[in-house]
């Protein structure tokens, strides 16, 4: 290490000016050290949602109502899947593996997004998830294809493309629900009644208590502040909770003509930090699950590896 | 019973099946790919359903005694191996027949046309994991010849003439366990010696006539679409 340390300043120096310029970091590039941690813990945690996440809408593509629906549940599941299969290999060009990085899923060692430790109650938590979860998560995720780290953002142009579609079902799901019968009608305005707040709190703590933000947006990894798009997804999502007939539940929520925004009311941070320390209503239920599929899963990994020990790569 | 119901009602119920899955595969890419054969087998269903009826009227408002599927499809996925000699016994059927049936000049011809390719997806990623567990190591051998061997007595069924649809079904079962043979033996697995028919197995399915667990699993599909009369979703 030490013959390289004299030059480390020409290389950060380069680095310093690729971001300033807006041009893409990539796999060989010098980087500091903190950076590469940074964007190894952000695209695992992202990952690892994406995996954790497909449990709360599987656990009703055995019950969807229709044949219609069910196809586009499960097209969705498998979605969130191959996005997780993206990520991982985004965050694998930074020097970590995949099953380094699931092992501190699975030992609670790397978050995944909180609002996963919601559960799906009813049918219509399937739509809320996709307006809301959906909405909130593309709201946070467009800025990230322009992120300085080019695997990852790259693998978000990807992600972006196929969520804007999720969010469309979900949002099109609840239109079904809100102009169908009283019951569902009823069904969709509970979920949205449940889904809304925690969909606020997946842009993070606000600005004055978020860790990472300073550095991350100086690394151009982070482009807006927590609290910014927080804004940008409410004043989004009033109108189109108008247009689904159905109502957010927020008394404070209000135009105000002179920011030229919707003020809204405020948010249970207490909740929201009690759900990230692992005591929301289904952190213990997901992670037990994953683990299990993962443990469950071992001899078919083995015996892959078994396999293609025996045959080589041309059976694989 | 037209064929399209018996073999709207296999893929209906396959899929179904497979998608119990999902979230809880051995490897990410195993999630990618059973949810896709799911797909695959769903959306047959809807082209096979819609050809006998209303795919929602026939999905969800038919009892137990209804349904036409083989026994085969409706069992319980069991462990990944179990799984998969479900698939592999289904795949390697369905693509022989499916390949008969694009070459006739039946309504089902178009259909089966295009399903046949999903088909032998479908079939390729069966044989190569019955590969991959059967010469895998010893505990993958021991559960995927367990797998083969559970589900053998439902595979009687495949081969019985199905009301209204022309195939030689005697030269389908003969090419099935050419090719079913042929592959267990490069998986270094044995061809399960038992009967391949009971009393409440050969055709069974095909004449409402269902094992224990898919009842259960229709109460779990059908039960919202239930609970909503008239409702559209």
């Amino acid at each position: 290490m030490t013959t390289i340390a004299p030059e480390e300043p020409a290389l950060e120096a380069v680095f310093d000016a690729t971001v300033a310029a807006d041009e893409r970091i990539e796999p060989r590039d010098w980087m500091p050290d903190a950076y590469r941690s940074t964007l190894v813990r952000q695209i695992a945690q992202h990952a690892h949602s994406e995996i954790i996440g497909m449990q709360p809408e599987a656990n009703w593509i055995t019950r969807a109502p229709s044949l219609r629906r069910k196809a586009i549940l499960m097209a969705k599941v498998q979605d969130e899947a191959g996005h997780g299969l993206y990520l991982y290999s985004a965050a694998e060009t930074l020097g970590t593996s995949r099953d380094e990085l699931l092992d501190k899923l699975h030992t609670g060692r790397q978050k995944y997004s909180s609002i996963f430790n919601y559960p799906t109650l009813t049918w219509a938590d399937v739509g809320a998830i996709g307006w809301l979860v959906d909405g909130a998560a593309i709201t946070n995720q467009v800025p990230l294809c322009r992120c300085s780290y080019g695997p990852y953002a790259r693998a978000m142009v990807r992600i972006c493309k196929e969520e804007s579609f999720h969010q469309r079902q979900g949002y099109e799901l609840l239109m079904a629900l809100s102009r169908g019968t009283e019951a569902q009608h009823a069904m969709a305005q509970d979920a949205v009644n449940r889904w809304w707040w925690p969909s606020l709190m997946m842009f993070g703590p606000p600005d004055d208590e978020s860790a990472h933000s300073a550095q991350s947006m100086a690394w151009k990894i982070k482009r807006h502040s927590n609290d910014e798009l927080r804004q940008r997804f409410v004043d989004i999502c009033v109108p189109q909770a108008e247009a689904l007939g159905l109502t957010l539940p927020d008394p404070d929520l209000t135009w105000n003509e002179e920011r030229g925004h919707f003020d809204f009311g405020p948010i249970d941070w207490a909740e929201f930090w009690d759900v990230l320390k692992g005591n929301g209503p289904c952190n213990e239920q997901r992670i037990s699950r994953r683990r299990r599929a993962h443990e469950d899963g071992a001899w078919v990994r083995e015996a892959a590896a078994a396999h293609a020990a025996k045959h080589g790569k041309a059976d694989r | 019973m037209t064929p399209a119901l018996a073999l709207g009602d296999d893929a209906l119920v396959l899929s179904h099946r497979l998608g119990e899955w999902a979230g809880n595969a051995p490897v990410l890419e195993e999630e990618v790919a059973l949810a896709n054969i799911a797909l695959d087998l769903l959306g047959q269903a809807r082209i096979l359903l819609s050809l006998a009826g209303d795919e929602d009227e026939l999905a969800y408002l038919r009892e137990e005694r209804q349904f036409r599927n083989l026994q085969l499809v409706e069992q319980p996925n069991g462990d990944f191996a179990h799984t998969i000699a479900r698939q592999l016994y289904f795949s390697v059927y369905q693509q022989l027949l499916f390949d008969h049936l694009a070459t006739g000049g039946t309504e089902l011809a178009p259909l089966a046309a295009k399903a046949v390719k999903e088909t032998s997806y479908h079939r390729d990623h069966a044989e190569q994991w019955t590969l991959r567990l059967g010469d895998g190591t010893d505990e993958s051998h021991t559960r995927m010849q367990r797998g083969l061997d559970a589900l053998w007595r439902f595979t009687g069924e495949l081969f019985e003439p199905v009301d209204g649809l022309d195939a030689p079904w005697a030269a389908l079962h003969d090419e099935w366990t050419t090719r079913i043979t042929a592959l267990l033996e490069r998986a270094t697995l044995t061809l399960p010696q038992g009967p391949q028919r009971g009393a409440w197995t050969a055709g069974g399915g095909r004449q409402g006539l269902h094992t224990e667990p898919f009842g259960r699993m229709l109460a779990e599909m059908q039960h919202l679409h239930r609970s909503h009369p008239g409702a559209s979703w």
